[in-house]
């Protein structure tokens, strides 16, 4: 287990002040100027060396992304954009970030701004953060009184003003061009690629957008040094991460703990254990609704990292645990997880637009069991249509829940409907 | 997502109070020249919160002409993004989250609470001051079930704490938001497994 | 240039082409709904999918950029198989009503889907419905068949630049609706239903009346205005049906007005259809002896100096011809193809040429627009400089009446006094000009149909020799016409010859007595109580202002009604072709006149349209080259005369009223009261 000393986000859950004088406490806004001074080849370099790769679901190497802007700008601005469009169902972990521990984030992105030439920087909050989204731009607004943004950040010789934006309530603003367009004050639709951001992004300039984790976890990175950072987890699945775990398990909750720890020590060590002990379980979604399912026999053994839960055909998404026991309407819960892609679906793009209505319709009727049981292999098709042929990852995120449960819960749909056609049969008896 | 439409019944006009209209500049100012029209969204959400938590009519031509957009384009962003209530809404509104996390842990019974004490989904209850809608995952899934009123997020609900909550508020008392629970955000509710060796961080 | 290999093809393609164009290139066919040449890349609907090797995903070839080395394949079954999905996707929620809807035949959907689709469904839920959007008098909407495509709003947003046109709501509840259900404004807006690629977006006057397979087309050219707009005129029987654009990338591209689009119901009503002749004041039916022999008769009495005759805008250039040849026989000096009292023409070709052509605004990089408003006077073109300022670098000022041009432009002034500080050097933009590689003026009939107006012309051609914008390889000098037959006529010699009288003294003479014979050839734009007690014979298609004020009529053709020719504003010469007959006893034009000599006893020289032709070339030899933009010779010198201080008026003021087919258009009617209610404030465009 991952040693408190180790731990990031050590005012996690609030107990401590959130504010400037606390977080100097927990070591924040210690030496910035010195990581500064050190430049920005030097931040990315130990961005890459570090290991970290992005907190916000698709786990692309944050330093690798960096160093994708451009080096030196040809007259126009880059932008850094933070993403706190936190909206994966199962996902809660940016939202402590911003309200109990705002200053990592802050700092993150001055260093993050200075390292791709960026003077400005916009945190986008997803709408419903009221208080979220009023905690972090007071922290903002201490920040700049201390002389930590604006104008010569920090006493670092870099410019770096940041803005808190709100989106209004649109899953898929936390697509990064979809961000980008509603940032702009459009419809929340994903833009083609290329361009991607660094070469065309906010305002057509150099952006990149980051999720919030992977920006409050890079001071403390450039601090203690990527070797630290890299020394925990595995290869390829470095440091610490915020896991949060919901669903049936005795004491849901938001932890941060070492990459690779195993699936189910992270629930009996943390939450609690599964409601009804561990062989009550039936299936979890580990890494937020767009991941497929794995039932309790992969659970059993599983790490929680990008690599091993890719392994078993799931992934690490954004490390939202979603623990479903055996009480649990399986169909219905994807049924569920369909209704919200359908409702989140921005309408842009075919598959998507038509296949998230389409396939929501069919698992709806599969959980009152009114279907045919050759729609499961239909359903699956559609899917599959979906899947891989859309502008964004929405349509892979709508497609994959539904493949998981006919993966692993064909039977149980199978039941489903054999058990209405006999209800069914009794009744016209 | 269901077809939404404007409500057929709209004020006359709107514009801002002035202490709005003056916070309106200051967020159309971090924005560089030209740019303006990337305030919509706060702009249009003000405005929601200046006509009592709905988004008239016109509001949307008043916000885009102050951010010189095309209506049809302010119409789409009013549209879009579900937040903006189309149809006016109680004076407490209440946000129940039905998403999958929610749901696995008694999200339905909130649902029936409210349909038991306010009324029909989306519709102001009888005394005009309440109304609710199941609206998607809020990010606040280690606390599930929950729902948002207004601005705030209430936490770790069931039936019979969401019954309550409801009363208080139609007797204009003071709900805490936030868990209705023994913990205080959202650490585990036995006690911390982790930070227990940072000062400060576990409270002691 | 990036070399890629489709289909086993090797392709090389310029710099920024897509993958599509590559494989177009290649010859391979790649379905599309969304993508559209003219329109900003949507990449929505995902029919253009193809294979690109080391892409996990099939990539939609729209959008992808042509790389080097890239590897596409497109005739694969996994493309095919990807495609049969988008299909089966935007099948599910389109109703099966083909058989009532008008895009049956014309469909995209319908075709593709023979190619793509299956003859089943698997979809077994409730398909979406639509509450259809209230869109105006031109387009009708069936919302559920729309496959959200957008190139609708994209359409009005970037080539109309009127953003009326968007997409509420999201996921499949997306709409696309104007705002609040308001009648769109552009003049362009017809344009929609052919972009549209279903039936969601259809002619409201052409609904139910025909099927594409039972219509007649025919290619031939726009009068509407002076772009001379390339149209297909799809005709049943002897029924103009409807009229779309033909591509001319040198012209109108693929769009046109709604003027140019919409006008064929007008083709149908007021129509001349037999002569008439005047008795006891009232006009009564004629055959074409009686209608004759009365004119034969006046013209006897009348001698040549008091003979007139007045060209009218849609007339075409056999006619004018014909009719000029008429009146040269009958020993007549005053005749006149500007009703306007333009004061243009005389000074060579260049001077009243629109030099820089129509595809040449492109290559402009600033516009100084003189007593025009080509929104109104020619909007395809306007839609051009619109294309033009979109891709930046391009100021553009304006004299005259102020308006929405569709894009930013600095008003400088209403009239003759702010033309003057350009040319004198004391006005900012002159500057702006001056720095210009290719400025550009253009001049309009506003600031020309004024007693100065010869003054005006000359000061602007001295502006833009002093901008440096006449050159060898730019001539940065433009005339826009707002009349069909206008350059046509300045070709052909319609003006008055040696001591004869231009319109306005004709119409002078003729309230003074000293004229007691005109010859309208469908001249309707005049005063025509200035006609006095002159016996006036009107020659045209509609029972309008000419016809009423008429001796003798003699039933014409209309442009959709001959073959003929007609000069745009560029001076390019195009032919017009016939794809009805006239009404009963309506004529071609130019046969009415060569009949008429005859029995004038001046027979004219020509016994058929090759032989007029002929010798149409003789008198200008412009009109030997047919569909190009002609060298137009050198532009005189300018000049400083005094011009007087009223500001410039527009020309054209009531859009859907510029001609007598116009005004008997129903559709043009709506269309004009439906703006007179909007008013210009109120129509979403504010912004």
């Amino acid at each position: 287990m991952l040693k408190d000393q180790d731990r990031i986000f050590t005012n996690l859950y609030g107990y401590d002040d959130w504010g400037l004088d606390g977080a100097r406490r927990r070591g924040d806004w210690d030496g910035t100027k010195d990581i500064i001074a050190k430049g920005k080849d030097w931040i990315i370099e130990e961005m890459k060396q570090s290991g970290l790769r992005g907190r916000g679901g698709a786990g692309f190497p944050t330093g690798l992304k960096w160093s994708f802007m451009p080096k030196e700008s040809d007259g126009r601005p880059h932008y850094l954009v933070v993403n706190a469009d936190e909206s994966e169902p199962g996902t809660c972990k940016d939202r402590e970030i911003m309200r109990h521990d705002p200053h990592k984030l802050i700092e993150g992105c001055l260093l993050a701004g200075f390292a791709m030439n960026a003077n400005a920087g916009y945190i986008y909050v997803r709408g419903e953060f009221i208080r979220e989204r009023e905690r972090l731009q007071a922290a903002v607004d201490q920040a700049y009184e201390a002389g930590l943004l604006g104008k010569n950040a920090a006493a670092s010789g870099w410019d770096f003003d940041l803005y808190v934006h709100h989106g209004a309530g649109a899953y898929i603003c936390g697509e990064e061009t979809a961000l980008i367009e509603s940032l702009e004050g459009k419809k929340g639709m994903p833009r083609l690629k290329p361009p991607f951001p660094a070469n065309a992004g906010l305002y057509g300039a150099p952006t990149t957008v980051n999720n919030v984790e992977s920006i409050a976890v890079a001071p403390t990175i450039l601090r203690r040094g990527a070797t630290w950072f890299a020394g925990l987890g595995r290869p390829n699945n470095t440091g610490t991460k915020l896991f949060c775990i919901s669903g049936h398990v005795n004491q849901p909750c938001n932890v941060e703990e070492e990459m690779g720890i195993s699936l189910r020590e992270l629930i009996d060590k943390h939450a609690g254990g599964v409601r009804g002990g561990w062989d009550n379980l039936l299936a979890v979604i580990p890494g937020g609704s767009s991941v497929p399912m794995i039932p309790k026999s992969i659970c059993d053994d599983v790490l929680m990292d990008f690599d091993s839960l890719k392994e078993v055909q799931s992934g690490l998404g954004t490390a939202a645990v979603i623990v479903m026991d055996k009480s649990t309407d399986v169909i219905k819960a994807i049924a569920r997880i369909s209704a919200f892609y359908k409702h989140e679906s921005c309408g842009q793009c075919t598959p998507c637009r038509e296949g998230t209505g389409w396939m929501w319709r069919v698992v709806e009727r599969m959980a009152r069991g009114e279907a045919d049981k050759s729609e499961i292999d239909l359903l699956l098709d559609v899917t599959k249509r979906v899947e891989g042929h859309t502008i964004c990852a929405l349509g892979d995120a709508a497609a994959w829940p539904v493949q998981g449960l006919i993966r692993h819960f064909r039977h149980v749909i199978e039941e489903r409907i054999d058990s209405r056609q006999g209800a069914a049969t009794v009744a016209a008896e | 997502m269901s077809v939404r439409r404007l409500d057929p019944n709209q004020p006359e006009s709107f514009e801002f109070t002035p202490e709005n209209l003056e916070w309106a500049k200051g967020q159309i100012a971090k924005y560089p020249d030209g740019r303006q029209a990337s305030a919509i969204i706060p702009l249009l959400w003000q405005a929601q919160k200046q006509h009592g938590g709905w988004l008239p009519e016109p509001a949307i031509r008043y916000v885009a002409d102050m951010l010189g957009m095309a209506y049809i384009r302010a119409l789409e962003v009013a549209t879009f993004y579900t937040m903006f209530n189309l149809t006016p809404v109680g004076e407490h509104f209440v946000q129940v989250c039905g998403t999958t996390p929610c749901w696995l842990r008694g999200a339905d019974e909130i649902k029936d609470a409210c349909k038991k004490h306010i009324g029909p989904e989306k519709t102001l209850s009888a005394d005009g001051k309440m109304s609710w809608m199941e609206v998607e995952c809020l990010g606040a899934c280690v606390n599930a079930p929950m729902v948002q009123i207004n601005d705030d997020y209430y936490e770790d609900l069931d039936g019979a704490k969401m019954e309550e909550i409801i009363k208080a508020l139609r007797e204009g008392k003071d709900v805490t938001p936030g868990p209705q629970s023994s913990r205080k955000t959202s650490e585990p509710i036995g006690g911390l497994t982790t930070l227990t060796e940072v000062p400060g961080a576990g409270g002691k | 240039m990036p070399k890629l290999t489709v289909d086993g093809i090797e392709v090389e393609v310029e710099q920024g082409a897509t993958v599509l164009q590559a494989c177009e290139d290649a010859g391979a066919e790649i379905p599309r709904f969304c993508y559209h040449e003219r329109l900003s890349i949507a990449g929505n609907c995902r029919m253009c999918l193809v294979e690109m090797e080391r892409s996990p995903k099939p990539v939609a070839s729209c959008a992808m950029p042509a790389a080097d080395g890239m590897v596409i394949r497109t005739n694969t079954e996994y493309v095919k198989r990807a495609r049969e999905g988008v299909m089966e996707f935007l099948l599910i929620n389109h109703p099966l009503d083909c058989p009532i809807c008008d895009q049956g035949g014309e469909c995209d959907l319908q075709d593709q889907a023979m190619a793509y689709g299956v003859d089943t469904s698997r979809f077994d839920e409730n398909k979406r419905a639509v509450e259809d959007k209230e869109m105006g008098p031109l387009v009708k909407t069936i919302m559920t068949r729309c496959i959200h495509c957008t190139r609708c709003v994209r359409f009005v947003t970037e080539v109309a630049g009127v953003p009326e046109i968007g997409a509420i709501g999201r996921g499949e509840d997306m709409e696309i609706t104007t705002y609040l259900e308001k009648a769109l404004t552009s003049e362009l807006q017809g344009n929609v239903i052919d972009l549209c690629p279903v039936g969601a977006l259809t002619s409201k006057p052409y609904a139910f009346t025909a099927r594409p397979w039972e219509l007649r087309k025919t290619e031939t050219i726009d009068v509407m205005d002076a772009v001379g707009s390339n149209i297909r005129v799809d005709a049943r029987g002897s029924e103009v049906m409807r009229v779309m654009p033909r591509n001319n990338d040198d012209v109108n591209e693929e769009w046109i007005s709604d003027k140019t689009r919409f006008i064929w119901d007008g083709l149908r009503t007021q129509r001349l259809d037999k002569p008439y002749v005047r008795e006891n004041g009232k006009l009564r039916p004629a055959s074409w002896q009686e209608a004759f022999a009365k004119i034969a008769e006046k013209v006897k009495a009348s001698a040549p100096e008091k003979m007139a005759a007045i060209a009218g805008d849609l007339a075409c250039a056999e006619s004018m011809k014909a009719l000029k040849d008429l009146m040269g026989a009958l020993g007549s000096a005053n005749m006149d193809c500007r009703q306007d009292g333009a004061k243009i023409g005389g000074k060579g070709r260049a001077a009243y040429l629109f030099n820089s052509g129509i595809a040449g605004i492109e290559e402009a990089d600033a516009l100084l627009i003189v007593g025009s408003n080509p929104r109104l006077e020619a909007p395809v073109l306007n839609a051009r400089i619109r294309k033009r300022w979109l891709e930046g670098g391009f100021p553009v000022g304006l004299i005259g009446e102020d308006a929405d041009l569709t894009y930013d432009k600095e008003y400088l002034g209403a009239g003759a006094q702010t033309l003057k500080e350009i040319a004198d050097g004391t006005h900012p933009f002159a500057r702006i000009l001056q720095v210009a590689e290719k400025p550009m003026l253009i001049l309009g009939q506003g600031a020309l149909a004024r007693p100065d107006g010869e003054a005006v012309l000359e000061t602007c051609i001295g502006i833009i020799r002093a901008a440096g914008g006449v050159s060898a390889d730019w001539n940065g000098f433009n005339v826009l016409h707002t009349a069909a037959a206008r350059v046509g006529g300045l070709d052909l010699g319609f003006l008055p010859g040696e001591g004869g009288k231009d319109t306005n003294a004709i119409l002078e003479g003729a309230s003074a007595g000293e004229i007691d014979f005109v010859y309208l050839l469908g001249a309707d734009e005049i005063d025509t109580a200035r006609l006095g007690n002159a016996f006036v014979v009107y020659q045209g298609t509609h029972g309008d202002r000419g016809a009423h004020r008429a001796d003798v009529i003699l039933p014409g053709a209309a442009y959709t009604e001959k073959s003929a020719h007609w000069v745009n504003t560029e001076g390019r010469v195009q032919l017009g072709e016939r794809a009805a007959f006239p009404p009963g006893d309506a004529r071609e034009d130019w046969a009415i006149l060569r009949a008429l000599s005859e029995v004038l006893d001046q027979k004219l020289p020509y016994d058929n349209l090759s032989q007029l032709r002929a010798a149409l070339c003789g008198d200008a030899p412009s009109f030997e080259m047919r569909d190009v933009q002609p060298q137009a010779g050198d532009l005189p010198q300018g000049g400083t005369r005094e011009m007087a201080d009223a500001p410039f008026h527009a020309a054209v003021r009531d859009f859907y009223f510029t001609n007598p087919i116009a005004r008997a258009s129903k559709v043009m009617a709506e269309c004009a009261a439906l703006q007179s209610v909007q008013g210009e404030g109120a129509t979403g465009t504010n912004g």
